[in-house]
């Protein structure tokens, strides 16, 4: 069982959570311009990355806030959890990883018009976490 | 004991051959479905020049990790074609591949414990008989007479409502089936290469000409890949992407007992499929874990659920003990329907996203898979469970359709 700190309610069991698949998908801006090929890519492609990859967690029998992780799909091993909204930070202590995909990409984000600072500076847990649930969140 | 008392070695089913600098094609992974594809081309298409690459030890992935379930009683018409097909294959394999790998119809019972499962089960027994699959209703009584140790009382959470029933589904020995391919694909003259990793492809243009392999390179004309919880990473290195994502999925086994149980039971609604192994263990499974992973390992969570919905359906399992528990890594996608066609890759073919349900399919998949590759055009069988459903719309979702989620 994974063991996940919540950035509101601190390390609890994987089983008061509930995944929320690949974060930093973007609903489309112009979602009627976009070919049928662009909409499939929108509803049902995602990364199936082996290693860092980035997701969201909601904390559903907590705080009920989501929020963004880097895990390890090998390991398992969580490397970093930040606020929705945010860009993806570097795995920690890891050679970045594969610097071609959107790892740190700077539109990368799902509330659309976050601040990356916002988190660099707050102190307070409650300001990090976004109420919005993400749109188009995988089973 | 010293050496030279040990019994003789017994025959080896297959050679271990290095591989070959090109061949007319290549399939990636040497699981039950490759396996069962370098078969059909061998023997349906006359491509005995051909190897089949696995990166770790001959069928060591999910053909040595599932349940071993097999049967054909999906809801939608495109589903029961290609499983029903798969079905009537398992019937003739034995005696065609020369070995009995102990397929057993004891049947497959689906069990209803709400007014929403015993409308939708009734309704797929309907459609089964329609696609000439064969599917019955069961009241609760019946289920009892059939499975003696299910607790049909109503003091349970969700008693049992009734159930479907296959009589023609059933288990198999995993291993052997893929034992089974592998010795026919040899006799044939496939190379079937183990310890040979894919790091990546050769292409001339949009066109795959060559696999990239940590045993050198090898020419080919075609490649099929079939190597599910990977698949995505092989598209990858191949320039192309796959709507699936890649989840563990566990299973245990139980210590030997006596036969209890004389068929295979599954749950959709409380969440457990159980039979009883020819040598005795109980094999039980449930859904994956809900997160991504690639680690053959999920989380103790889940094997706790499925043993308390089997402890449920099966009062006597609670004296029990679990023996092994493991995973795999089951490439899932969306409308819970497999991948089976082209890729946006000239000469590359892929058959994939087969989930948590890949076994039962593995003769089906090696056929069309087979047909696929030697003719560059899609089996009838597998044309709508092609990669551009995504794209049409036109997907078959089995999801919640299929008698068990994916």
């Amino acid at each position: 069982m994974l063991l996940i700190s919540c950035p509101n309610c601190g390390s609890r069991d994987e089983t008061e959570f509930h995944y929320g698949g690949q974060a930093h998908v973007a609903y489309p801006e112009n979602p009627n311009e976009l070919t049928d090929r662009e909409w499939a890519e929108y509803l049902f492609y995602r990364d199936n990355t082996k290693g860092a990859f980035a997701e969201r967690w909601l904390h559903s029998t907590g705080c009920r806030q989501w929020f963004n992780m880097l895990r390890d799909t090998v390991t398992y091993e969580i490397q970093a959890i930040y606020p929705m909204g945010s860009p993806r930070p570097d795995a920690a202590g890891k050679v970045t990883a594969d610097t071609g995909t959107a790892s740190t990409a700077a539109d990368s984000t799902t509330t659309g018009s976050a601040s990356p600072d916002i988190s660099g500076t707050s102190s307070s847990p409650t300001s990090i976490s976004s109420t919005t649930a993400p749109e188009g969140a995988t089973p | 004991m010293s050496a030279d008392l040990l019994p003789e070695h017994p025959d080896f089913l297959w050679r271990n051959p290095e591989p070959k600098s090109s061949y007319d094609a290549v399939i990636v992974g040497g699981g039950g479905h490759g396996l069962a594809t370098a078969y059909f081309l061998a023997k349906n298409h006359g491509m005995t020049n051909i190897a089949v690459l696995e990166k770790g030890w001959l069928a060591g992935g999910n053909m040595a990790r599932n349940t071993t379930i097999i049967r054909s009683n999906y809801l939608w018409d495109e589903s029961a074609a290609i499983y029903e097909h798969a079905l009537k294959l398992w019937e003739i394999l034995p005696e065609e591949l020369e070995y009995d790998f102990l397929f057993s119809q004891r049947g497959v019972m689906n069990l209803a414990h709400t007014l929403g499962d015993v409308r939708e089960s009734m309704r797929r027994v309907g459609a089964n008989k329609l696609n000439g699959v064969d599917a019955e209703w069961l009241d609760p009584q019946q289920v009892k007479e059939l499975c003696p140790i299910l607790n049909i009382s109503d003091n349970i959470r969700y008693p049992v409502m009734g159930a479907t029933y296959q009589p023609r589904a059933g288990i198999a020995k995993h291993d052997h089936v893929a034992w089974a391919f592998a010795r026919k694909c040899d006799e044939m003259g496939v190379d079937i290469i183990q310890n040979c990793e894919v790091t990546g492809f050769v292409k001339d243009g949009n066109r795959v000409v060559g696999v990239k392999t940590n045993r050198g390179t090898i020419n080919t004309e075609k490649v099929g890949l079939a190597a599910a919880g990977h698949s995505s990473v092989l598209a990858e290195m191949a320039g192309f992407r796959l709507p699936i994502q890649s989840h563990p999925l566990q299973a245990l086994v139980s210590e030997l007992h006596e036969p209890v149980h004389p068929t295979v039971v599954m749950s959709n609604h409380v969440h457990v499929y159980v039979s009883q192994a020819h040598k005795g263990e109980l094999v039980m499974g449930a859904g994956v874990d809900s997160y991504n992973g690639y680690g053959q390992r999920g989380s103790f969570h889940v094997i706790e659920h499925q043993m308390a919905a089997a402890v449920e359906l099966f009062p006597i399992f609670a004296r029990a003990h679990v023996l092994r528990t493991w995973g795999g890594i089951v490439d899932t996608t969306l409308d819970a329907s497999p991948i089976v066609g082209n890729t946006p890759v000239e000469n590359m073919f892929v058959n994939c996203g087969w989930g948590t349900g890949g076994f039962k399919a593995t003769p089906a998949a090696g056929m069309t898979f087979a047909h696929n590759i030697a003719t560059g055009e899609p089996h009838r069988l597998n044309k709508p469970f092609a990669l551009e459903r995504f794209e049409t719309g036109a997907l078959i979702d089995e999801h919640g359709a299929a008698a068990v989620a994916h």
